[in-house]
């Protein structure tokens, strides 16, 4: 049973130090578009996924530090507290990096929902530090940018795979 | 691949990293909100995400000259007869007249509003932070253009908030309905004097500490008062909206409707300063039991 569930793999390039960067980068830009009302409440946060995806496909080159300095940067951006970003992607980081290996395992289907409760996580982070700063509670729409991320996951890290596919089929000698 | 494989990785566990960061990030948190010597390097890190800032509103500007191109096309027509049938409205509004001590008022507005546009900067709102926990907007001009914090920002209708940080080409503006946010204001109707402040929802304004039986109605509208020398007297800020008198509290609960529709436009004026900023109350105030102590020594 095991065997049969388990996901065809295949061997991947090695990741380029730029594609890590290019996307991170991108999901800064697309984190910073200027957006008001619905649609601002379901924007996902784009690096929360990013630093989930490559913690969890390269946690040697991505980790704590790159989502701490993330964070601050997101932290300009938003006009918040200085480190209440950098905090929420540094334990974001900490489970993913935890769970790397059992992550993997799993398609990229079945890890949206687990990528899921690790954006929640990170946004109840984000919850916690803003009512402990003498915030009111927001309401409980603001939970749905981690349901958005998780609808968005599938298809976010079959996009980043890409750039990583094999360029000739392997089977072909 | 340019990297040898690491079999054996070195340095600090897991949850050694995780503590020293969440140690880190917390120090940057109290540093930043209660401290305010983060100056530096909050610059430092807004030159780096200052290009992205800018590439993110392209898309909007982009969308804005083409809707405005197809607009203009339709509607020229439509916008001059539109334009006169203002003119012609004003003329029979003037001619209805109201109450002379309203009108005088008005009046009084209208020659303070007049009077400041001269002296405004106009400015572009980049983006909108989505932390729900902070009503900002960013700005698109910054210490380059002479933005100082501390200065007003108004739309077309009212006051929108105050700048409290400025970077070299950006500026954060907190707006009237954050939760830290308060304007001294003057009920227009009868001259009551109050401070009205955020409540950290949008749209959303409270009077606090007026008494129950505080002579005030629905509809009033609150107008800066200018006691305080930063806001210039007599800029719309809001409208009463709701009032409960409940006998069994001292305070009546009174809630407002800012004035200024912020979500509408994109361009917004700043105003420039009235009087150079003060010091920090909130260090003048810490100072002083400093002074007791030597004070208490020195009688020793």
């Amino acid at each position: 049973m095991a065997f049969a569930n388990y996901p065809k793999q295949e061997i991947l390039r090695p990741v380029k130090g730029s594609l890590i960067v290019l996307s991170l980068g991108l999901a800064l830009l697309l984190n910073l578009l200027p957006l008001k009302g619905v649609v601002l409440t379901l924007w996902p946060d784009f690096i929360a996924l990013m630093i989930l995806y490559w913690c969890i496909n390269q946690p040697q080159r991505v980790g704590m530090t790159t989502a701490f300095v993330m964070g601050l940067l997101m932290d300009i951006g938003d006009a918040s507290t200085f480190g209440q970003h950098a905090l929420a992607y540094s334990i974001m980081a900490f489970v993913a990096l935890v769970f790397h290996r059992r992550l993997r395992v799993f398609g990229v289907l079945k890890q949206a929902p687990q990528a899921g409760l690790i954006l929640l996580v990170g946004q109840s982070i984000l919850l916690l530090t803003g009512l402990l700063d003498g915030s009111q509670f927001p309401g409980w729409d603001f939970f749905l940018a981690s349901a958005t991320g998780t609808f968005l996951w599938p298809l976010l890290s079959s996009l980043v795979r890409i750039p990583r596919s094999p360029k000739s089929d392997s089977d072909v000698l | 691949m340019e990297m040898a494989p690491q079999f054996f990785r070195h340095g600090p566990s897991l949850l050694a990293r995780l503590v020293f960061f969440v140690l880190l990030s917390l120090a940057l948190m109290a540093a930043d909100a209660r401290l305010k010597f983060l100056f530096e390097v909050r610059q430092a890190f807004a030159v780096v995400i200052y290009p992205l800032q800018r590439l993110a509103s392209v898309p909007t500007a982009i969308y804005d000259t083409i809707n405005e191109f197809f607009v203009s096309q339709h509607l020229t027509d439509e916008n001059m007869h539109l334009q006169q049938q203002r003119l012609i409205d004003r003329g029979q509004l003037q001619q209805l007249g109201a109450l002379q001590a309203e009108n005088a008022h008005l009046r009084k507005l209208l020659e303070t509003a007049q009077r400041l546009e001269s002296k405004a900067i106009m400015a572009e709102i980049l983006h909108v932070p989505r932390d729900p926990f902070n009503r900002k907007v960013i700005l698109d001009k910054g210490s380059q253009s002479g933005i100082q914090p501390g200065q007003i920002v108004v739309d077309d209708v009212g006051v929108v908030g105050q700048i409290t940080r400025n970077y070299p080409w950006l500026s954060e503006v907190t707006l009237i309905t954050d939760k830290d946010h308060s304007v001294p204001v003057q009920v227009i109707r009868n001259g009551l004097r109050s401070v009205v402040s955020g409540t950290g929802k949008d749209g959303m304004l409270e009077l606090r500490y007026l008494a129950v039986n505080t002579d005030i109605q629905e509809g009033d509208t609150l107008v800066t008062s200018g006691i305080d020398g930063v806001y210039p007297p007599g800029l719309p800020v809001a409208v009463v909206s709701k009032i409960e008198r409940n006998p069994s509290y001292v305070f009546a609960h009174v809630t407002c409707t800012p004035a200024a529709a912020v979500g509408h436009h994109r361009q917004l004026l700043i105003l420039s300063l009235l009087t150079p900023v003060t010091e920090n109350p909130v260090e003048a105030i810490e100072t002083k039991p400093e002074r007791k102590k030597r004070e208490k020594v020195g009688i020793r």
